[in-house]
């Protein structure tokens, strides 16, 4: 149970950034400088933290900072007609970059860390106790977001706007959706979300900064998650506790198997993305049904319909721009 | 309520799709909208429904004149459109499509919702289950769905684009029952069609449009001759065309189904000899196209059998239909015929292809140039193709194509052109023929396919009629099998 | 190169600014950087070696690029290459001439490169798995075999540690050329030729053709008859076999530390992308962005020891500099209404 506290310690940071990409790709826009803007929301986060010596300015510019370069992704997207991986990856290496510059000052210097806060009653609850309720703030803030972000998109009409709005712009537009104003504003919603993943991973999980942070590649796992969440809130969460779990399982290898080298194991994880994602975009591809139809009628039905369970299917207006009416 | 257009206009560019349109349609009534393609009703009926702004003209209901904005202000009005393509939300569930875009508060109310949907899918009798992928229904499904959903929204006045295309017959049986049941509520119907069964089964007036302006409103019951003389025109005199000996069989096409995700193509057999010229005729979206890119090899059949020139290719792949002498010429010049960014030059270089790793840009250009010249292309073989015209770019098609070809498919090979280039480009390819080529195209033009074809295949529903032979066919005739009777 | 003057200006601007929040002089940076770069004989060796791997990159880039493709993987093709010349080099050190050993290094460093990008090809042609994550993943295996390697059965003799396998002896080292007064490295003359090469072959083969054709249509390159599925994986072949040269030349240089360590791709692979995506398919323009983002890192290395600045400043600009042009040309297509969506990034 111990181990289970750990992943659930470690894992608000990851879920943040899931729930805001999640959001953001289900409008259409992909902010693909999330690697990039995990180290800059940190150090920020961390540093104006220290600054103001206080914890609710650390995270709210963080989030700041997110909605911000979310509002340039969008920018350059919708107003702009620019290609958005290019942006995006540009922008992720801008981000990086500035982080370690403006970092240099706040490295290795102890700050604000959001104090272990464990819930008077609840903490008694046996088994699921110790694990929910003995954590942090921010810890219990993500189990806030996640519940928020789900009942926001499947129970509410702004939600379901999104929804519409990501899976088929045309009909949304011709029902009345700004789908242009939609996307500017869940571009930056969701940068804001990573931000405050970004300040959740130096005001709590991994507190403080350093260049390199360590924490570099789990933007890019981030993005996975989503697309393996099949751009579904909760499934996403479940993904960022499996990658929490797996990242958490390492070190726990690592004291099995002494003889390995220990830089190695941290590095596990982020192979297993590949093999995730192959399994859930494998249904799709053309060479997977010719391999399928040699098989037997009903062995291809169940394969069939396990691939489809597993499957992920981007919101369809993912990355392409909507043309204005004539 | 009381739907009156007075004169809309609507021009894209030179074309000119409404041209001072009037009509009338009662309260109460379900309207009939007939026409070819390219006669203007679907830039009609977006106008109606607030896709587009007309360029002039009025639109009065129940006698105030009103402007119509948007979809979403079209629906405010009570006009309400059901596309050919289902405008929906696949991935949704149907509660969620039918509730997306409907007014309300912040939290979902999707009780009433189910409750609105269960009560209105009664009173039509239509079965839809709320919690369904959309994706996961049919056409027919989707289109009952998207007709509660402006129901409930209030529409007074419904429009209905071509909606029998992809459904089955129960599902039709079931959507003209519920049209009558409007109708009989005070509401308005729509029925945009080519079919004229249908539009006459359904009814009580039809406006019939013709090249972009009103052929005729008629009242129904009206004589299937007259509506055909409306939509198609007068019997053009025929050029007399000089018959070729026709050789061995080149293209055998025997039971064809091809499966799409909206139509299906089922048991169609063709048989074309060297020099013949098919034309495929019947509107868009009913399997020409299908047909087409199944026999040249570009989409995997479900059954039957393709043989070129002797050879059985089913199943093989679309280099080896090339190798066999197969061309297809696509409708869209521009991003599937001719690869934009690139020039004719270099056009010229990727057909010319070969075992060579580098390519002579020299000998391409000089080819480049005496095909710019014999084929009158207006350009140079430096030109990015999307700079080229309409016409220039139809010319580079054909100018790229190899000299000896078994079969030619073409689709809409002179769409938008005007009638020099058009004449220009149907000189050449008849020139093939002598060569031995097969001529298999698509058109909506009924002038042109009677004009150049040897034979007919009227395609509808995914079905085709027998092969008509154009020297004794007559316009009534055709009309009546595009309309889909007999079929 | 358009917008290139007031992108610079704007740039310069806007690290001005960055550095003044931190209390640094702008002008004393940028001067550092500047002298860091070409101040003395040894700077402008070491920004000509650094310029090498860059251009291998950049070089196999223009293939993948021209056919639509984003190949993010190229840093573990790097990587690839870089174990396979190390794998050959430890194989072979005692046995022949060295120039043979170094020869032959090379070419498993293509190999090697050339495979690692061919499976992320695979990934994308037959497992529809978009070449952006699937290539990300194999960098991250690429690391984590690296490290294995590292420590595991490549590790110093004694002390296994991250900083990397036992140097390789002088001898086979990469030579240097001597232009007074500076020992120029040789792997300088293998960049600029690779990237001639590929812009050349761009231009100049079927191959080339074919992948500008892919990555305007891909289905209107189908239906010309165009093998779309066997050039795209050549493409990915193509790149990752130069990315590998670069990985050799980042073990062999004489510049270089002579040894893999984890982390040998140093980014490379990825500041190529933004040299491509300013330069575009000229050669001329790749040429001479590579050899100023090379003089840019190189330069910033001084600035932490003398201005306490990190040397990622370097990055600042280098990023910001194509951020900005890409935003221009966006701002300049918006104003001449010109066509939109630009599908290739170039």
């Amino acid at each position: 149970m111990i181990l289970a506290a750990a992943v659930v310690a470690a894992s608000p940071p990851i879920i943040f950034a899931v729930l805001g990409e999640t959001i953001a790709e289900k409008s259409g826009v992909i902010n693909l400088s999330l690697d990039g803007l995990l180290l800059l929301t940190a150090m920020a986060g961390f540093a104006a933290a220290r600054a103001a010596d206080s914890l609710l300015v650390g995270m709210a510019t963080a989030m700041a900072v997110g909605a911000l370069v979310g509002l340039v992704v969008a920018v350059a997207s919708l107003a702009l007609r620019q290609n958005q991986v290019a942006t995006g990856f540009v922008l992720m290496l801008l981000c990086q970059n500035l982080a370690y510059v403006l970092g240099t000052p706040v490295a290795h210097v102890p700050g604000p860390q959001v104090p272990h806060s464990p819930i008077p009653l609840l903490q008694q609850v046996p088994i699921v106790g110790p694990v929910l309720f003995r954590q942090d703030a921010l810890v219990y803030l993500s189990f806030a977001a996640a519940a928020a972000v789900w009942w926001y998109v499947f129970k509410t009409r702004p939600g379901l706007m999104l929804r519409g709005a990501g899976e088929q712009p045309a009909a949304a537009v011709a029902r009345g959706v700004d789908v242009v104003r939609l996307r500017y504003l869940y571009a930056m919603a969701g940068g804001a979300l990573v931000g405050l993943g970004g300040a959740a991973f130096s005001l709590a999980v991994k507190p403080g900064w350093s260049r390199p942070y360590g924490i570099e590649g789990t933007g890019w796992i981030a993005l996975a998650i989503v697309i393996f969440g099949n751009w579904d809130p909760l499934r996403a969460v479940a993904g960022a506790y499996l990658f929490v779990l797996l990242q958490t399982l390492a070190t726990v290898l690592q004291s099995l198997m002494p003889h390995v080298p220990t830089q190695v194991f941290p590095t596990l994880p982020f192979p297993l993305m590949i093999l995730a994602l192959l399994l859930v975009t494998l249904g799709n591809s053309e060479w997977t049904h010719r391999v399928l139809r040699r098989l037997p009628a009903a062995a291809r039905r169940r394969v069939l319909r396990a691939l489809r369970a597993l499957e992920a299917s981007p919101p369809a207006a993912l990355g392409v721009p909507l043309e204005p009416r004539e | 309520m009381r739907v009156e257009l007075r004169g809309i206009d609507k021009s894209f560019g030179p074309v000119h799709a409404n041209d001072g349109i009037g009509l009338v349609a009662e309260a109460g009534t379900v309207h009939g909208i007939l026409g070819e393609n390219g006669a203007g009703k679907s830039t009609l009926m977006k106008i109606l429904s607030g896709f587009l702004a007309p360029d002039r003209g009025e639109i009065v209901l129940d006698g105030t004149r009103v402007e119509i904005p948007s979809p979403a202000g079209a629906i405010r009005l009570g006009i309400g459109m059901l596309h050919q393509d289902p405008l929906d939300f696949p991935p949704l569930s149907v509660l969620d499509n039918f509730l997306l875009g409907s007014p309300g508060g912040l939290i979902l109310d999707r009780r009433r919702a189910r409750d609105a949907l269960a009560a209105l899918a009664a009173q039509f009798e239509f079965a839809l289950p709320p919690d369904a992928r959309c994706d996961d229904l049919t056409v027919g499904e989707r289109q009952q769905l998207e007709i509660l959903r402006l129901l409930w929204l209030g529409a007074r006045v419904l429009i209905l684009d071509e909606p029998t295309t992809a459904i089955s017959a129960p599902q039709r049986s079931k959507l003209f029952a519920a049209l009558r049941t409007m109708a009989a509520q005070g509401k308005t119907v729509f029925f945009v069609s080519h079919k004229l069964e249908e539009v006459q089964a359904l009814c009580s007036a039809v406006t019939v449009l013709w090249h972009g302006r009103v052929a005729g409103q008629v009242s129904m019951p009206c004589e299937t001759v007259r509506l055909v003389q409306l939509m198609f025109g007068q019997d053009l005199p025929r050029s007399h065309r000089r018959g070729i000996a026709l050789g061995p069989p080149v293209l055998e096409a025997a039971h064809l189904t091809v499966n799409d995700a909206r139509l299906t193509l089922e048991d169609v057999s063709l048989e074309v000899r060297a020099g013949e010229v098919i034309g495929l005729a019947g509107l868009e979206g009913n399997g020409q196209r299908l047909f087409l890119l199944a026999c040249g090899g570009l989409t995997r059949v479900a059954g039957g059998r393709i043989r070129i020139a002797g050879r059985d290719l089913t199943g093989r792949s679309y280099r080896q239909f090339l190798a066999a002498g197969v061309a297809y010429v696509p409708a869209g010049r521009l991003g599937e015929g001719l690869i934009p960014g690139l020039t004719l030059a270099e056009h010229v270089a990727i057909a010319a292809g070969g075992p060579a790793v580098f390519v002579d840009w020299r000998a391409a250009t000089r080819s480049a140039a005496e095909r710019v010249g014999a084929f009158h292309i207006r350009g140079t073989p430096h030109t990015a193709v999307e700079d080229l015209s309409g016409g220039n770019q139809q010319r580079a098609l054909l100018a790229l194509l190899p000299d000896a070809l078994a079969v030619l498919l073409m689709e809409h090979p002179t769409r938008g052109l005007d009638l020099e280039s058009a004449e220009e480009i149907w000189r050449r390819l008849l020139a093939r023929r002598t060569q031995g080529t097969a001529i298999v195209f698509a058109s909506s033009d009924l002038d042109e396919l009677l004009e150049r074809s040897d034979r007919i295949v009227v395609f509808s529903g995914g079905r085709t009629a027998a092969p008509v032979d154009t020297s004794r066919a007559t316009i009534e005739q055709l009309g009546e099998l595009i309309g889909g009777k007999g079929m | 190169m358009r917008f290139g003057l007031t992108a610079l200006v704007l740039t310069a601007a806007f690290g001005a600014g960055i550095l003044a929040v931190l209390g640094a002089s702008p002008l004393e940076a940028y001067r550092l950087i500047v002298i860091g770069a070409v101040g003395r004989p040894e700077r402008v060796a070491f920004v000509l070696a650094a310029w090498a791997p860059i251009l291998l990159c950049a070089a196999g880039l223009l293939f993948t690029f021209a056919a639509g493709l984003w190949n993010i993987g190229i840093e573990g093709q790097v990587i690839f290459g870089a174990v396979f010349a190390t794998g050959a080099l430890r194989a072979l050190e005692h046995t022949g001439p060295p120039w043979i050993t170094v020869l032959l290094a090379g070419l498993a460093a293509i190999l090697g490169g050339g495979v690692w990008g061919l499976l992320a090809g695979a990934l994308r042609a037959y497992g529809n798995v978009n070449e952006i994550f699937g290539g990300l993943g194999l960098n991250f295996i690429a690391g984590s075999l690296t490290v294995y390697l590292v420590l595991g059965p490549w590790a110093r003799p004694g002390i296994a540690s991250t900083s990397g396998t036992l140097p390789f002896p002088q001898t086979v080292w990469l030579p240097t050329l001597t232009i007074p007064p500076v020992a120029a490295p040789t792997e300088i003359l293998l960049g600029v030729a690779a990237m001639g090469v590929a812009a050349a072959a761009l231009r100049g083969t079927y191959f080339g053709l074919h992948l500008l054709a892919i990555g305007k249509s891909l289905r209107a390159a189908h239906l010309r008859g165009i093998p779309t599925t066997r050039e795209v994986l050549r493409a990915f072949a193509a790149c990752g076999g130069l990315a590998g040269l670069a990985g050799f030349v980042l073990v062999t240089g004489a510049y270089s530390r002579h040894q893999l360590f984890p982390l040998i791709s140093g980014g490379n692979g990825f500041l190529a992308i933004l040299v491509v995506l300013l330069a575009g398919y000229s050669a001329g323009a790749g040429i001479l962005i590579s050899g100023v983002f090379a003089a840019i890192s190189m330069g910033s290395l001084q600035l932490p020891l003398a201005m306490q600045l990190d040397s990622s400043m370097g990055g600042v600009i280098q990023s910001a500099l194509v951020l900005l042009i890409i935003l221009l040309r966006g701002v300049q297509a918006r104003v001449v209404h010109r066509e939109g969506v630009s599908r290739s990034p170039l």
